[in-house]
Order: structure tokens, then sequence, then C-alpha cells
């Protein structure tokens, strides 16, 4: 890939006037359900032909289940899908892709351990022969703009590479519609660019897409046409060239979005709380990434917020920081005191929070009770959790109550198991756990992934109220429009390497994504 | 038609009490089947194998001391599976712990006064640690599957055995047979309540139920269940997988130590190429039983321990193999988890999607 | 001599071969199966049953082979449909086995076994020395290495193959993609439990024809470490197969070869070994990694 003409996309694209002659993907009615759950409720949805068709919503809403009916991953459970005039059944993956309907998965569908020829062919009905295939392989990747090496082992190349595995592999089918499911969450805005070139063209030549999304902006962009599901069912249809984000928003979440507050008077930067020095680490396993000098100063009442594609060392950092990845003593200074090998506990003792990127698995027992995940981390803080050896079960118990008071985690019943909540409430419980303690600093990962809006708004209020009131906060996050909204300073983290921090106010989309690919891509075009 | 699992929210409270006991029901009705197919009267062959052995006294304390070393070995499994340290060498840690607490009695034999028992007893804890150490020490050292080694040493510790008492430790007044001398009085575990069951039991109810309030109510306790289910979140919390692992082996085998100890010095009296009927393994079927906890492990102990006396009693009384005892204990352990899957699962049928093209799928 | 040594470790080598190749596609699918020993044992005693009533060698080991399978569609059951915890299963499959065929042999023990006839290969088995060994052997041994071959091709030669090691790979994946996890498991399972029946009818109708309880005495466990120790490829298992076929024997032949060691010592060699390969090859991080199939032991629930 390395350097990209930064070329303008054509957002010119002319208004479609929906006919109804030209539908190519027609679901009326569509429901799904999930025990008691109704994921998608009566769903109506046109897709004409070459057409760029907007899937809006938040998480949860419904976009990925509707999506997956239409590819035959899931069966619904009444309404019907009519395609190119003929009502169809859409059985199962093999009969999606026999109609023409191919599928870019948001969490890739696959396959660490084989390279790419393999994975492709593992989608196509009939490969036919493998070396024949690798040579289609090739044309077709650099044809429109997305260089494979079709002998490369999946587990080697990083996700902007892998996400071209999965198109390739609808384009090789001659695909009528194009199913993207959040497609740019993993790339780079200079990758993103290039991934609206492909769609472009792919459009223009009478292919048809359904993008999801939940990146206002993009969708502004580059598509024709919007349908907008809230709580499965579909709430709306427009044009968002003549729509703005604001009102795509209040569309999607159905009232008033509160914007977070991020102009408070700011205090005067204290001292420096977190310090790393020169941290390095070598890679823990063969897919793991390795850290290189990464310097960085976390002072008191600033948010500081690391930007950076997946796969960039993001998690390393982290448990380098955490202390659940040991290194040598001075890399790392909590209050000036070294302690790069010291235990998270040592580390929480001084007053240090810490939030993962998984909070089911990592930051919480999926079947633990809330009360007992609060034990988790709060063992050995000072907390009264533990008496003698003795959990009291008493005390964690009101902390539940307090926390999911201060931090609105709804939940069905007293006290459930962590699994049984939602992604967002989860969230805001595995915070509010956190910033409960007042810490002096907190690191966070990935704070509101796969977090519905409202809770990741009081989730970023609550990390700006933190730092206001002179706690030292870190943020690691892929989504620039949260960094954007919180940090008082940006650095990027590409490849186990960390950029300068620099003022928020001085830097741009253009500049962090030049500083992500910078050193990042050594999959060059294929010659 | 289909059978279709669908996820349960949180685990089902009910099903964790039930699933044990709808697993043994399942069980007699399979053991009634084996009956019938035996050419037995089914409900006589039920009666003969569950009920009788409660009825009397000598085939009640001869449950109670087989349900014994179970009830023990289990509860030191139950911490080791909790944890995700799936050790299934018990077997030979009992063997190895038995062999250590007899050293006094078959090379000291003269050292005969109050501490002798104690030393023993303390001596097959230490061995039976120590065999378990050594799956332990290369799991966390070189990250080696602890299920292969642990069971390859087994094998092991029976060939040890059956060595020594053949060899080097053959009672020089035993006539050739391979055996050790017989303990002296001194080296004997002695029997309490009236001769109905020997010192082993009151010690090992004593530790089941400490076990039990250190798994539910401590810190340690709230480590294991952690590790168990998520180990990055016991990383998360502090905690070390390593030491776990070392302590939950060290635990389990030494609890099979004392058990093989106790087994030898209370009712063997001497050491033989064979003092366990499967113990090591049997224990992983009352772990499983018992739900991973002590208190119903001490139930699970007792049901499996009745198996054994049960085996017996068909054999006399109506003419059936007794190895009708492991086909049934290998019955009830393949119930217990498949009832377990109800705690976390509702089990659907689904029929398949009839020709209709709109795709209703109708639900039986 | 030699040539009777040579013999000792094919014989030896063959039961644990057949056992290995057959768990290795098993663990390529991603599923655990540790009851290996319950159904070699059960291919034993059921091979030896049929032969001994039917007075058919051959319909011995077509039990044998219904019998592996048997035990492994209850694992299958258990695992893939219920969703068990496969370690414990796969115990409680070696449990039942060992259970199960000690009450079916006891009517057994001490009978006269039937072999199975050596093939007499024309010719070639005439050659002085190489050929009584390597062109005179049981039906079962040339069966072994074309299960290997077979496996091999297979697994790396064509598309089935290809759709097995991602459902390995990745489940998740394999199952977008429109591949039936459970099926191609199941199946996998299936034919691990023919392979562990056929070793099983081989020790009982061959190796030693005759019926001894726990006859097989960890073998199916040392299959296990075997799959392990070829890290999945199908040529290895045969070295694997055949070192500690040679390890197994030196009990056997200690005595000719002068060695003053305590018997059991030597026939806790192989278990010793066994540890000592395993830790080898674990200790090598990149290669455990590498080859290991991702999804190994990992149970899955489609959602439909």
């Amino acid at each position: 890939m390395g350097t990209e003409n930064h070329s303008e996309v054509d957002t010119a694209a002319a208004p479609f006037a929906r006919s109804g002659k030209d539908k190519l993907l027609d679901a009326q009615g569509l429901t799904k359900r999930f025990g008691d759950i109704l994921a998608n409720d009566a769903v109506d949805l046109t897709i004409n032909k070459g057409e760029i068709h907007a899937l809006l919503g938040e998480n949860g809403a419904g976009k990925s289940t509707l999506v997956k009916m239409f590819y035959g991953s899931l069966e619904p459970d009444g309404g019907e899908i009519w395609w190119d005039g003929q009502k169809v059944a859409i059985d199962n993956p093999a009969a999606a892709r026999e109609l023409g309907i191919g599928m870019v998965f948001q969490h890739f569908s696959l396959f660490e351990a084989l390279n790419v020829v393999e994975n492709i062919a593992l989608a196509l009905p009939n490969p036919g022969n493998m070396k024949d295939l690798a040579k289609r392989i090739e044309t077709v990747s650099r044809e429109y703009g997305l260089p494979l090496n079709p002998s490369d082992i999946v587990a080697d190349l990083p996700v902007g590479i892998r996400q071209r595995i999965e198109i390739v592999r609808c384009l090789l089918q001659e695909p009528r519609l194009i199913i993207m499911d959040e497609p740019t969450s993993v790339l780079t805005p200079q990758e993103a660019d290039q991934l609206f070139l492909t769609l472009q063209r792919l459009a223009s030549e009478g292919c048809a897409v359904l993008y999801i999304s939940h990146r206002l902006e993009e969708v502004q962009r580059i598509c024709h046409h919007a349908t907008i599901l809230r709580h499965g069912q579909v709430v709306n249809e427009c044009d968002p060239t003549k729509e703005t984000p604001a009102t795509l928003a209040s569309m999607m979440v159905g009232a008033e979005v509160i914007a977070v507050n991020a102009a408070a008077q700011k205090p005067a930067i204290g001292d420096v709380r977190l310090g790393l020095n020169r941290l390095s680490a070598p890679a823990a396993t063969p897919f793991a990434t390795a850290l290189n000098n990464i310097s960085l100063e976390l002072r008191a009442g600033e948010v500081v917020a690391i930007a950076g594609v997946a796969g960039n060392g993001q998690g390393e950092l982290f448990d380098a920081i955490s202390g659940e990845m040991r290194v040598a003593p001075d890399m790392i200074r909590l209050d000036g005191a070294p302690c790069g090998a010291k235990g998270i506990n040592w580390r929480r003792k001084k007053n240090a929070a810490f939030v993962p990127e998984e909070r089911l698995g990592h930051g919480a027992v999926p079947g633990m009770k809330l009360s007992q995940n609060i034990v988790l981390t709060r063992h050995s803080t000072g907390d009264k959790l533990v008496n003698g050896g003795m959990v009291s079960t008493a005390n964690a118990g009101e902390m539940e109550q307090r926390i999911k008071k201060a931090f609105d985690v709804r939940m069905s019943h007293d006290d459930p198991e962590a699994r049984s909540l939602s992604g967002g409430n989860l969230q805001k419980f595995v915070v509010g756990r956190e910033l409960d303690r007042q810490p002096g600093v907190l690191v966070i990962n990935q704070p509101t992934w796969g977090v519905d809006a409202g809770a990741a708004a009081l989730i970023r209020q609550a990390i700006i109220d933190l730092a206001r009131s002179g706690s030292a906060v870190l943020v690691i996050s892929q989504d620039l429009d949260e960094i954007f909204e919180i940090a008082d300073k940006i650095a990027v983290i590409s490849r186990g390497y960390l950029s300068e921090p620099e003022p928020a106010a001085d830097m741009t989309r253009e500049r962090v994504g030049l500083l992500m690919a910078g050193g990042a891509e050594t999959q060059g075009e294929v010659a | 038609m289909r059978i279709e699992l669908v996820k349960r929210k949180e685990h089902s409270e009910l099903m964790s009490l039930m699933s044990p006991l709808i697993a043994v029901g399942l069980t007699a009705l399979s053991a009634a089947i084996i009956f019938a197919i035996s050419g037995v009267n089914p409900a006589l062959g039920l009666y003969k194998f569950f009920i009788e052995p409660l009825t009397e006294q000598w085939s009640l304390e001869a449950t109670i001391e087989k349900a014994t070393p179970l009830i023990l070995i289990g509860c030191g499994l139950a911490v080791c599976y909790l944890s995700n340290n799936w050790n299934i060498g018990a077997e030979g840690q009992f063997v190895v712990g038995a062999m250590f607490g007899s050293i006094l009695p078959v090379v000291f034999p003269s050292f005969e006064n109050s501490l002798t028992l104690p030393l023993m007893l303390i001596s097959g804890v230490i061995g039976g640690a120590l065999w378990a150490m050594i799956p332990a020490l290369l799991k966390t050292r070189f990250n080696t599957n602890e299920i292969l080694t642990s069971l390859m040493l087994v094998y092991v510790a029976g060939l040890l055995l059956d060595y020594l008492v053949r060899g080097p430790w053959r009672d020089p007044d035993g006539f050739n047979f391979p055996e050790s001398r017989i303990f002296s009085d001194a080296a004997t575990l002695p029997d309490v309540f009236g001769g109905m069951m020997s010192l082993a039991t009151p010690i090992t109810i004593i530790i089941a139920l400490v076990l039990a309030l250190v798994l539910a109510k401590t810190i340690k306790g709230f480590e294991i269940r952690v590790m168990g289910e998520s180990p990055r979140a016991g990383s998360f919390a502090g905690f070390s997988a390593k030491r776990l692992t070392i302590f939950s082996f060290a635990l389990a085998g030494g609890l099979a130590g004392l058990a093989g100890t106790m087994v030898v010095s209370g009712s063997l009296n001497q050491l033989l190429p064979s003092i366990s009927p499967g113990y090591g393994f049997t224990a992983i079927i009352v772990a499983f039983l018992g739900r991973l906890n002590p208190i119903g492990i001490i139930i699970a102990g007792f049901v499996l321990a009745l198996s054994y006396i049960g085996g017996e009693g068909v054999q006399s009384g109506l003419g059936v193999s007794n190895k009708i005892a492991s086909v049934i204990q290998g019955l009830l352990l393949f119930y217990v988890l498949a009832c377990d899957t109800l705690i976390l699962y509702r089990i659907r049928m689904v029929s398949r999607r009839a020709a209709n093209p709109a795709g209703e799928v109708s639900h039986v | 001599m030699f040539e009777a040594v040579l013999l000792t470790v094919i014989t030896a080598a063959t039961p644990l071969l057949i056992a290995a190749i057959g768990e290795l596609v098993v663990e390529r699918s991603g599923v655990l199966n540790l009851g290996v020993e319950g159904m070699m044992i059960m291919g034993a005693v059921i091979g030896f049953a049929v032969a001994n009533q039917t007075g058919s060698g051959t319909l011995g080991v077509i039990g044998a082979i219904a019998a592996g399978m048997a035990m492994s569609a209850l694992f299958g059951f258990l695992v893939l449909v219920l969703v068990a915890n496969q370690v414990a299963t796969g115990l409680a499959l070696t449990i039942l086995g060992l259970g199960l065929s000690g009450m079916i042999g006891e009517a057994y023990i001490g009978v006269p076994g039937l072999r199975i006839p050596e093939l007499y290969i024309p010719i070639l088995s005439d050659i002085p020395f190489i050929g009584p060994v390597f062109f005179q052997q049981d039906a079962i041994v040339y069966i072994g290495f074309a299960l290997v071959i077979g496996v091999a091709y297979f697994l790396f030669g064509t598309r089935a193959g290809l759709i097995l090691r991602s459902v390995g790979d990745n489940h998740g994946s394999a199952h977008a993609l429109g591949y039936s996890v459970l099926k191609i498991r199941f199946m996998a399972v299936l034919f691990g439990g023919a392979c562990a029946g056929l070793a099983g009818a081989y020790m009982s109708l061959a190796y030693t024809p005759q019926w001894v309880e726990n006859m097989t005495a960890g073998r199916g466990w040392i299959a296990l470490a075997l799959v392990v120790f070829a890290s999945w490829l199908p040529f290895r298992v045969i070295i694997g197969a055949y070192l500690f076929g040679a390890v197994s024997v030196l009990n056997l032949h200690a005595q000719a070869i002068g060695l003053g060691v305590p018997s059991q010592f030597l026939s806790s060699l192989p278990y010793l070994a066994t540890i000592g390969v395993l830790v080898l090859i674990s200790a090598n991080r990149r290669l455990t990694l590498v080859n290991t199939p991702a999804c190994l032991g990992k149970p899955f629930v489609p959602d439909r």
C-alpha cells in the first residue's frame, strides 16, 4: 500500500430516484428472535442495483442480525425476501453466494493458519485449480487497488490486508450485492479512502453495496440512501447527502444527542503521575507485538489519547502499564516510583486504576455476580472487602448498589451475573468500579467499543470529569471521533512505536492517519 | 428434527441442584436395563446394588470405609478442576503417598511410639504432594499438558510400588509373597466410634468441611474460582496462574497421599502390589457428581462407595459380574456431564424448515 | 536376532500408529478426545469376542471397528450436541470403556485366541532377511501405513481436508462461510473411533492373540501424546510410533541384551519417555503455537 494518492472521493453521486424499477433486494417484514429478544421486528428494506445503501443504527440496533439473514447465516422467523423480482429462501451462505450476494464481516471470517489462496478457496463453490486461483487473485486484487500476495499466511498479515482478502474473496464471485459490516473500524483514514474508491467503482459497475456503519461522516460521503434501525425496527429512511451528522445521529438514537462537555475550565496541569521511559518488551508470542522504546509523560489534570488501528501493540502496552506484563523497573514510574517489575495490585495501591479492552473474560468474570466482580479488582485496595482472609459479601453488595446508582447501570434484577448485562451497561459498571475509587491515574483501553450512544456519552463525560478533578487519564482508542472529543493530547501507536504526543488542537485526522501508516505496512504492492 | 441449545442468561440455580439427582436417576435406570439383559430381575438387582448395602451393619461400615478415601481425594481434585488444572494422576499420588507413609513401619519397624502414626501421615502427605508437583512444575515451567504427564506417572507409580514390594521391601518373614511386613500396632490407624469406622473418616470429614469453607468464603477460594473460569480476569486481579497450579496440585497430591497412607495403615496394615481398586479414578467421578463442592463430594463419595459394595453384593447374591460396578460408575459420569448442560442451556427441539419459502420455523 | 527385534518393534508400534492417526484427524477438526484408551480396549474385547464366536478374524476386526465407532458416537453426542466439557467426557469414555470391557471380557479370560493371518506377499517376502520382516505382516500393519498416507493426502490434497482444517482453525469463520461445523467434527470423531477400535483389534487378535483385562495398558494415552509429538502432521506420527514401539519392547529384549536392570524400570520407560517427549515439544513455544489447531477443545454452539 505505502503511499496512497489522497485523491478526493467523489461525493457527487447522483441522488438516486427510487423508482422501484431497479429493485435488487427487497426485504419485507423480516423478523428474528433470539430467546426473549426481538432482534429484528418486521423490517422492510429495499436496495436498488448499483446503489450504495447505508444501514445505520447504534450498537445493538439489529444491523448485523439483519444482514446475516441476507447472507443465509441466520434463518428469519418471519417475513419475505425478494431478489431481482423473485421470492427466494436463502438457506445458507452458499445459496447467498449463488444469488450473487457477498459479505465482508466485521470480525473477519478468516483462517489464521492457512494462506490467502486457501482462505479464498474455502469461500468459493468451485475454486478449481489452486495455481489458477492464485493467479486470478493476483490479477483481480491489483485491478481493484487492493493488491494481495497469494502465498502469505493470514496470521502474519496486518488487519488492513486481512480485510482485503475478505473483499477480494467477494469480488471473485462476480457479486451483485456486497454487504460490508463496519468496514472502516479497522482502517486508517487513508485506507478508508482507498476503500471508498473501490466501492464507488463497484457501484458504477452495477454492483450494489449494503454498508453498515455508525460512522455518520462516511455515510454522508459515499452513500446514496440510508435506512435507519433502532431497537430492531426501521425508524426512518433518507438521502444521507441531504442530512447532517447531527440529524442522522438523532434519528439513530431517537433523542437529542447530548454532546460531551469538554470545555469546562481546565485546572493547571500538574505533576507527572505516570511516566513511561523507553518502555520496551519483546513479543510474548509469535503473534504479539513488541513494544519499542515507548516514552510518555502523563500529567495530573490531562487526558492523553493514544490512537491506533487494532493490532499495533495497544494490548501489550496496556498490559505493561497495568502490571500484567512485567518489564524492567525503571521503564514505568508511578508518581516517580519505579514499578515496571511490580504486580498490578501494587500499582493499584498507588492509586492507579485500569480498564481493559475486553470486558467479559478480562475486565469481569462472565459467570460471576457483579458484587463478586467488584472484589476482583478491589480486594487489596483498602476497601474492607477482605477481612482476615474472608470475603465480606455485605460490603461488596453495598458497593455494587453504590456503583449501580452512580453510573446508571441497568439490570433486570439485583446483582446479576456479569454476562447477562448488555455491553453498554457492563462497560458502565466496569468503568464505574474503578472511578468509584477516585484513582489518581486511570488507564483505559477502548472505553466505548460496542457500547450504545447513551452509555458512551456517560463514560466519556466521566473520563473528562475525572481529569478535571485532578487525575491523570490515559485513553487508548481506535475511534478517532472519540479521541477528538475528549483528548487534550494525542499520540499514535504503530507497530509498537509511539509518536510524540501533540496537543489535540494541533492535530488533524489526516496527520493521525499518516502517523498510523508510517512504518505499519510491510505488505507492499505485489510488483 | 434437531436439538438446539439456547443459552440461559445466567446459571440455573435449580438445575445446579437437580442435575446430579437426575444423573443418578438415569444411572439407576441404565443399571436396571443392564440387569435385565444379564437375565436378572431388574428390581432385585437395583435393590441388591443400591439399597441392601445400607441395611446391614457390616456393609454400612464397608461403605463408609470405601467412601473415605474417595471423599478425601475428591476434595483435592475439586480444587484442581475448579482452577482449571486437570490432575488425572490422583491414583499415582495415592500410591506414592502410601509408599512414603510406609517408610517408617517398613524400613524402621522398631520405631514404635506415639509419634509413629503422625509421622507416617505427614510423610504420606509429603509423598503425594511431591509426586503431584512433577506435572505441576512441568506445566508451569514448560507449558506441558498436565493431563498426560500426571497420567503417565500413575503407571510409573504402580511399577515403583511393584518393584519395592517384590524387592527391597519384601517381608523377610513372608514366605516370598510379594508384600511388605505387617505394620505394628503403633503404625496402625485406630478405629473410632466403637469400631464403626477408622480414624480416617472423621479426619476426612473435617478436611472436607474446612475446604468447603475456604472455597466459599475466603479470598483463596475466590482466586481458585476466578482462575478456573477466566484466567485473564484472574491475572487482572493480580492472581498468579502458576502459583495456583503449584498450590492446587500440591494440595490434591497431599490429600491423595494422606488417603493412601490411611488406607494402608488402617485397612491393609501392609503394602501390597495393588493397594487401590481405582480410588484415584473413581474420585474423579466423585468430584464431578459432587459438583466440585466438598459438601456435595461427601454425598457423592458415599454414593460411589455404595457402588463398590453393591457390585460385590450382586456378584455373590445374583451371579452378576462385579465389574458391573465400574460400568455403572462410568455411566454415572456420562449422565452427570450430560445433565450439567441443563445448567447453562435450555434444550429445544426444532423441526426442519417446512417447504415454506418464507422461512417460518415451527417449534415442537 | 535383529530381525526378531525389528518384528517386535513393528508389532508394538502398529496399534500406537493407528490410534494416533485417527486422533490426529479428530484434533485437526478441533475436538480433543481423551477417550482413546477406552475406545481401544473396547475394540480389543469386542474384536476378540466376535472372532471367537464367529471363528473369523476378519469379522472380529469389523466388530472392533464398529465398537470403537459406537463409543466415539456417544462421546460425539455429548460433546458436540450437548456441549459437555471435552476433557471430562473423554475421561468418562475411558472409565466406561475400561469397565465395560472388563465385564464383557470376563468370559474370555484364558480362552485361546484367534490370530488374524499374516499376508504373504508373493516373491517380495522371499527376499532373505528383509522379506519376512517387511512383506509378511498382518494385514493391519499395512493398513496402518495406508491410513497415514491416506490421511496426509486427505488433509493437504483435497478440498474436504482443507475444510476440516479450517474448522479446527476457526470454527466461527467456518460457520460464517456456511460449513456445518458439528457435522464435520462428528465425522472426524467417528473416524477416530474406528481407528482406535482397529488398533484395539490388533492388540487382541495379532499382538498377543488373547484377552487380558486392561491389556492396552495406557497405549491410548501414549497415542494422544504421539499426536502432540507429531505436531499434528501425519508422517511424523510414523516416527513417533516407531520410537515408542522401540522403547516399549526394551523390556522384552533386556535379558537377551544382558541388562541387569529391574524389569519394572524397563516397563516404565515408555511412560517416562512420553513425559520427556511432551516436555521437549511444549518447551518450544513457537512450535506449539503455530501447529496446534487453534480451536482444539473449544466448544461450539451455532446460533441459528
